[in-house]
């Protein structure tokens, strides 16, 4: 895949769509401008446009597929099956080839974080640790209060405030290599403990494993583990993909497994892909199949397996729940009924519907770096429904997700906790005895 | 012939900079509907917010003699909104308030760029219907309807979007604003105008504004699947249930190929063994529902079904039209390219035109997915082919006209509720005769004399 262009892509992957048009509702940005270039259809045009010799890759190009969030709501709402996510990893990675994109500061932050932090878990985990120490030493604070971030240039000053509140622990300190089953084992699985799960949110991995355990299953879960290459994927970085891809079915070799659990929506969505990512690879391409077959979003594990119903309540007092379904988890993986069955399971608490459960928060990877303010039209919608459900809690599941969610309820003053499910209800469990 | 500049500066005069697309990249994803294989890069597209900015922009156009295609969300399956190259695209999807529903007089006012299924849920309020349902309905613009007169699932018991049209607002291609109809029930003043413009496909006027019908809510529905181990069992239950003198709210039709891919996207249960599925539902008085939906069931029996389910609720229905809905796309997944048909015929001809559809099929040796409205004797073939290979588009080519052909011998038409546009244009004459033909260009060419407007659509 790697060296798939729009031009020579398999012409049928683009001609399935035949623009009958049932993708434009479902998509976000087509909802705020009406404009056809920013709907699912339009872009798939564009990209036919260039496959045909008809369009350049060119900067206005680019900005399109940069203000695609890629929640790929359209694949879910697309009766003609087209895989728009295949199309518009190749479209980015066209863009990226073409460098109309390149700048001296986008450079910079893109060898940073695709090349150096998020292929090095070590060095990934360092800048967390030094990140808090930013954070809880008043540091933060001082550099707030005394303007001095208007020192940094614009690209940072943007991504300053952004930062996620980094763990006193990761993943490694929480987490044993070999954890038993409680009780019989039943199955053998590993864990992925994903970068950001791993810097802002190791307690819902220890919730994760805690949820496994709790249901028969020995969990695995390798202190280093290299980053998935989503992120690489999904901005056109696809042979650093492919070479992390390689190197964690090497970690993991999926023969070893019942199953490889994933509790991030975004992470689970490239996961389960590494066969057609790694196609063209003798070496690993069967390797890379039997992978996406173990391959498991954590709900659909604990469902297939028929997860126990907890006997406690993670909560002193009955409450009302409400779940937001990460777009990657239930456009990407088809992952929706699971979590609220998962949810309904919890003694004591209520699961109220949100409107437009599936529509994008705007979190979208760096979306609210990049485009910011549609961003931060959907987090201000996306927050207002929660809300309006007068829920005192709200799940979901996916790290990008919990921190937009997070941030949009503190903005509009409401104290409503954002948890994940496989959190409540390792609670649960845990409150048993 | 690209469009000027000062054209372009006339057309930013009126709509603003932010209202005015002119670059490629903004115009590509304008050049095609929702039909296959057709396609035309426009000149530029405006979005207007108003009838008299509508208004404005047809006179600039008309003075500079530029082509003018109106255009809502482009779901349209004739290529009716498909531009003619350097053409003027007229968007109105940002015309899309609904102004008022009078739920005294039973109607609603609404803007043409206003999307179906909106116009349905605001009339639901009110415990009100609007009827039609084009399977595009969530995202179709009430204009486009209007323009096309849509059918829909319901169109057996309720009809078109001619039949809830009470009057319209219509720019005419000289840019002067007119009116057509009344909000009373009865009207018989003068022609008929607003009936002239439903269905004239944007070649007379550009519809800005209609004053619908509507109707109360049903109080009970009951939707039904019936399963056929042939397609004739299936069409011969439809003309018993008619002669029976029932007239449900839906029949429609989709056989085995359909069904399987429509199944494959929507996991909605529909079966996908038998060679017919009909999906039956009456609604009504709760009594009377449930005496029709017993002897639709019993007929569909003594016509052969393998089995008669009811769906268990409302949600359930819901998803088995919806999923019905979306038969002619998911039929996208088995080729790259999806030829549809619209062509309609008497009912007591049904069994006839669906023999014969399969044999053209199997003489040209091409794939054919066929479902439809087979209680309007709507039925859309929908040929399965790759647009890339030439030999096999030659052949669709043969299966349409020998199809369309028969239609006509069993006094059919060549398109039930799609249009005309450019896709049926080579059969018109054909059709409706030389005289009949002949008088709808003298009406075109009274009402547009500059020939501007959606210019190549319905004939040349």
């Amino acid at each position: 895949m790697a060296d798939v262009t729009l031009k020579t892509i398999d012409y049928a992957v683009l001609q399935q769509c035949m623009h009958c048009g049932m993708c434009l509702p479902t998509c976000p940005t087509y909802d705020a401008t009406k404009l056809e270039r920013n709907s699912p259809r339009g872009r798939i045009a564009l990209m036919r446009a260039v496959a045909d010799g008809e369009l350049e890759v060119g900067k206005t190009f680019a900005d399109e597929m940069s203000y695609c969030l890629g929640c790929l709501a359209c694949q879910t709402a697309c009766p003609a099956g087209v895989q728009y996510a295949t199309l518009f990893e190749t479209a980015r990675a066209d863009i990226e080839r073409s460098g109309v994109n390149q700048s001296v500061s986008r450079d910079f932050w893109r060898t940073l974080t695709l090349r150096i932090l998020f292929q090095r878990p070590s060095l990934l985990r360092a800048a967390g640790a030094g990140l808090r120490v930013y954070q809880r030493t008043g540091l933060e604070a001082l550099v707030r209060r005394t303007g001095l971030t208007r020192l940094l240039p614009p690209s940072l000053r943007r991504v300053e405030p952004q930062a996620p509140p980094i763990a006193a622990k990761f993943s490694n300190a929480l987490i044993r290599p070999v954890e038993q089953a409680t009780g019989e084992a039943r199955f053998r699985v590993a864990l992925l403990t994903g970068c950001v799960q791993d810097l802002v949110f190791s307690d819902i991995n220890r919730d994760t494993a805690d949820a496994l355990l709790a249901n028969g299953c020995t969990v695995e879960t390798p202190p280093v583990q290299p980053c998935c290459g989503s992120l690489h994927a999904h901005n056109g970085e696809t042979d650093l993909a492919k070479a992390l891809a390689r190197r964690m079915i090497d970690l993991f070799p999926p023969h070893a497994y019942d199953a490889i659990i994933s509790n991030a929506g975004g992470c689970g969505s490239h996961l389960r892909h590494y066969g057609p990512l790694l196609a063209d690879d003798p070496a690993y391409r069967d390797r890379a199949h039997a992978w996406d077959r173990k391959l498991k979003d954590v709900h659909e594990w604990l469902i297939q397996i028929g997860a126990r119903p907890p006997k406690a309540s993670p909560f002193d007092a009955p409450l009302s729940l409400t779940y937001h379904d990460s777009c990657h988890l239930v456009h990407g993986q088809k992952i929706s009924t699971q979590p609220r069955e998962l949810l309904r399971m919890i003694p004591g608490v209520t699961l109220t519907e949100l409107p437009e459960a599936s529509w994008c928060c705007g979190s979208a990877g760096v979306y609210t770096i990049t485009q910011p303010d549609q961003a931060t039209k959907l987090q201000e919608r996306k927050t207002a429904h929660i809300i309006a459900t007068k829920a005192t809690c709200v799940a979901t599941a996916n790290p990008g997700c919990h921190l937009q969610v997070a941030r949009g309820l503190d903005a509009a003053g409401s104290t409503i906790e954002v948890t994940h499910p496989v959190s409540l209800l390792a609670r649960a469990y845990r409150r048993e005895q | 012939m690209p469009l000027n500049d000062s054209f372009l500066h006339s057309l930013r005069a009126i709509v603003g900079d932010d209202r005015l697309l002119t670059l490629a990249e903004d115009l590509v994803p304008y050049s095609f509907d929702g039909t296959a294989a057709l396609k035309g890069r426009p000149g530029a597209v405006v979005f207007p917010l108003t009838t008299d900015e509508v208004s404005a922009c047809v006179r600039v156009a008309a003075e500079a003699l530029v082509p003018i295609i109106t255009r809502g969300s482009g779901t349209g399956l004739s290529g009716g909104s498909v531009p003619s190259p350097d053409a003027l695209v007229i968007c109105l999807v940002r015309m899309d308030r609904i102004l008022h529903v009078d739920a005294e007089n039973l109607t609603m006012r609404v803007q043409a760029g206003a999307v179906t299924v909106k116009i349905d849920e605001a009339a639901s309020k009110h415990g009100l219907l609007y009827p039609p349902d084009p399977g595009s309905m969530r995202i179709s613009t009430i204009g486009g309807n209007v323009a096309e007169n849509s059918g829909g699932l319901r169109g057996l018991k309720y009809g078109v979007t001619r039949d809830y049209v009470m009057s319209l607002e219509v720019v005419l291609a000289d840019g002067r604003i007119t009116r057509f109809g009344s909000a009373c029930v009865k009207d018989v003043a003068g022609y008929s105008m607003k009936d002239l413009f439903v269905g004239s496909e944007g070649t007379l006027g550009i519809v800005t504004e209609v004053l619908l019908r509507l109707v109360p809510k049903p109080a009970a529905r009951r939707t039904m699947l019936a399963l056929f181990d042939t397609m004739e069992a299936a069409a011969s239950t439809v003309s018993a249930i008619i002669a029976a003198k029932i007239i449900p709210c839906t029949l429609e039709f989709l056989d085995r190929t359909t069904a399987g891919c429509v199944e494959d996207y929507a996991k909605v249960g529909l079966p996908t063994d038998c060679e017919a599925v009909l999906l039956m539902e009456t609604d009504g008085h709760p009594a009377a529902v449930t005496d029709e939906a017993a002897l639709m069931a019993d007929i569909a029996r003594q016509q052969g079904a393998r089995e008669v389910r009811t769906a268990k609720d409302d949600a359930e229905a819901a998803r088995l039209a919806a999923a019905r809905r979306n038969a002619f796309s998911a039929l996208a997944r088995r080729r790259p390219t999806t030829i549809l048909e619209d062509v309609t015929v008497p009912r007591t001809e049904l069994a006839t035109m669906v023999t014969f559809i399969a044999q053209i099929a199997r003489h040209y040796d091409l794939q054919v997915g066929t479902f439809g409205h087979m209680g309007d004797g709507n039925l859309h073939p929908t040929f399965l082919t790759d647009e890339r290979d030439e030999a096999e588009m030659a052949r669709v080519h043969h299966a349409l006209n020998d199809i369309v052909t028969k239609t006509l011998e069993l006094g059919g038409t060549i398109t039930g509720e799609h249009g005309v546009g450019l896709a049926k244009k080579p059969w018109l004459r054909q059709q409706m005769g030389d005289h009949s033909y002949e008088l709808m260009r003298e009406v075109k060419r009274a009402l547009d004399p500059k020939g501007l407007l959606n210019p190549g659509k319905i004939f040349d």
